[in-house]
């Protein structure tokens, strides 16, 4: 560990996430930081070119807040519940304004993000034959291989966002920072941007962190600040911590369906309040009660002692 | 729905246990949410009981304790076999080949199987922009067998698709025998009228059964082409006591996709 990057999620927004920036708020389905959703609307970024694999209700907040000018995705919905409102007004009606969009699938996302953390020119992956998807985006390019004149792959850039914003279960006041269940595209999208911002359920010390190294995904060495924010993901989940809240993505489609109540809703839960911690508070403790899981522990591994 | 009404059972039970059968002997299997979800643990529960549950979230081996409402439900972390980097899933998994059965859907399919996920209308000011391709396209290639299931209508079920989001088959399946990808594309369509194969010699989507009481009548008012039918055209077999009774007591006892 080095000196502490611990701070305050406005004071990292403020002094990470510029206007026109491209921002990666990545974790798939799994540890999605709303909480870092909600302070870049409060301090009204624009311009932003926002990309992730699912952009997902976090995303329609940002976009319907009009953060953004640009999304790179592939693909985009409320998961398990339907359409992101916010999101397609803009795209089939240019509602309030256009957004320009620039999509991939999964695995090209992916890719993107693993060249964009390996310092490769592209990455190439099998997919996309016969697809019409890079004829939309002439940034997927078929390449034959040098080694076998019979054999096409696709490429992809690479993804490098000016700031990533990973949220974790825990790191160390250096950013060492450990996340167990779905790793989504984390690690990927944190080595290949320029800044990082990880938020954890808990910041905790080093000690913790170095009697399970295995379990480290992201080093403090590419963490600019780390910030403490339990619940930051609601209502997506932290696995062990707590549960999706369903009943908000269900919520939410309703919410964004008419312009006039998603701008009443970021009203009272964006701009109205502080900070995050008064939105969990606003929330109230019986929500926060019926999201917990039951302990499923998972056993301990011997590491050795090795003096 | 009483048994004078009806069949007793609903079009997704119908669904869900044909879909079902068409995993015997599957090692693995890339699982959706909703129907394909019920499909896989009634397959599990049945017949293909070594079937490990394969989630694009990166879980491979998913032992879910509840019906889970998204591919990345925490439940199909607890207790699985594996939790790999989605670079890994992708790449080590799907890519190299180790997906024996996968399940896709879309807004709109074509006689070839060929899916469209993007957009309905022009892509650049689309009357419809839908959610995209996900893992689909890259699913579509590599997993060895896909199994569609939808539910029929003209809109849906159309000439030709507005956007190819997953490829299917082109139409020669001499040209798709030398494409030398893993997957042999969509073998599987079941709807709530019928199931369909894909002929070997064309490549298109031919009629295998019908449903119990459904007509080629109402399957030809659910197409937008002229549907070949298989000359054996025989009638789906109907769900057992048994899968019923797993489906609604086991799998999905709020009858939130069953219904």
């Amino acid at each position: 560990m080095t000196g502490s990057k611990v701070t305050t999620m406005h004071d990292a927004v403020r002094e990470l996430v510029h206007d026109g920036d491209t921002v990666a708020i990545e974790g798939f389905t799994h540890l999605i930081c709303f909480a870092a959703g909600h302070e870049i609307i409060r301090q009204r970024r624009r311009d932003l070119t926002l990309a992730r694999m699912t952009p997902d209700v976090v995303y329609d907040q940002m976009i319907g807040a009009g953060v953004a000018g640009k999304l790179i995705f592939s693909w985009m919905g409320n998961p398990g519940v339907g359409n992101l409102h916010a999101v397609r007004r803009r795209i089939e009606r240019a509602d309030p304004e256009p957004l320009e969009i620039e999509e991939y699938s999964h695995f090209g996302m992916v890719c993107r993000y693993m060249a964009g953390a390996s310092n490769l020119p592209f990455f190439p992956l099998r997919s996309y034959y016969e697809s019409d998807i890079p004829v939309v985006n002439p940034k997927i390019v078929p390449m034959t291989s040098p080694y076998d004149d019979g054999d096409q792959v696709f490429v992809v850039p690479p993804l490098k966002p000016d700031v990533t914003i990973v949220h974790a279960q825990r790191a160390d006041a250096g950013g060492d920072t450990q996340i167990w269940g779905l790793l989504g595209c984390q690690k990927e999208a944190a080595f290949a941007a320029h800044r990082v911002i990880v938020v954890v359920e808990e910041v905790v010390e080093e000690s913790v962190i170095r009697r399970d190294p295995n379990r480290t995904v992201i080093p403090g060495v590419v963490v600019d600040a780390v910030v403490e924010a339990p619940f930051g993901c609601h209502p997506s989940f932290a696995q062990g911590y707590y549960d999706r809240d369903n009943a908000f993505y269900l919520e939410w489609d309703r919410i964004a369906k008419d312009p006039d109540t998603l701008e009443a809703w970021l009203r009272e839960w964006v701009y109205g309040t502080a900070d995050h911690a008064e939105y969990v508070q606003k929330m109230g403790a019986a929500r926060w009660d019926g999201l917990k899981p039951g302990p499923a522990l998972s056993g301990e591994v011997d590491y050795g002692r090795y003096a | 729905m009483s048994a004078a009404a009806g069949p007793g059972y609903s079009k997704s039970e119908i669904m869900i246990a044909a879909s079902a059968r068409r995993l015997a002997g599957a090692a693995n299997c890339f699982v959706g949410v909703g129907l394909p979800n019920i499909v896989c643990n009634l397959a599990q529960r049945t017949v293909a009981p070594e079937l490990q549950l394969v989630y694009e979230s990166g879980v491979f081996g998913a032992r879910p304790e509840r019906l889970p409402l998204s591919i990345g439900d925490p439940t199909l972390a607890t207790g699985a076999t594996a939790i790999t980097s989605m670079f890994e899933l992708f790449a080590f998994y799907l890519q190299a080949g180790l997906i024996d059965v996968a399940f896709l859907g879309g807004a709109q399919i074509d006689r070839f199987g060929n899916l469209n996920t993007t957009v309905i209308g022009d892509y650049a000011s689309p009357t419809v922009r839908l959610p995209g391709s996900g893992g689909a396209c890259e699913i579509a290639i590599h997993a060895k067998r896909i199994l569609v299931i939808m539910r029929q209508a003209q809109r849906s079920f159309v000439d030709r698709i507005d956007f190819c989001t997953s490829p299917g088959h082109s139409g020669d399946p001499s040209r798709d025998a030398a494409r030398g990808w893993h997957g042999s594309g969509p073998t599987d369509v079941v709807t709530d009228l019928g199931t369909y194969v894909f002929d070997e010699a064309s490549g298109e989507m031919t009629l295998a059964t019908l449903h119990p009481g459904v007509t080629l009548e109402q399957v030809r008012a659910g197409m937008g082409w002229e549907p070949a039918v298989a000359a054996s055209l025989g009638e789906t077999p109907p769900p057992t006591p048994e899968e019923l009774r797993t489906i609604r007591e086991e799998l999905d006892p709020g009858g939130a996709y069953t219904k």
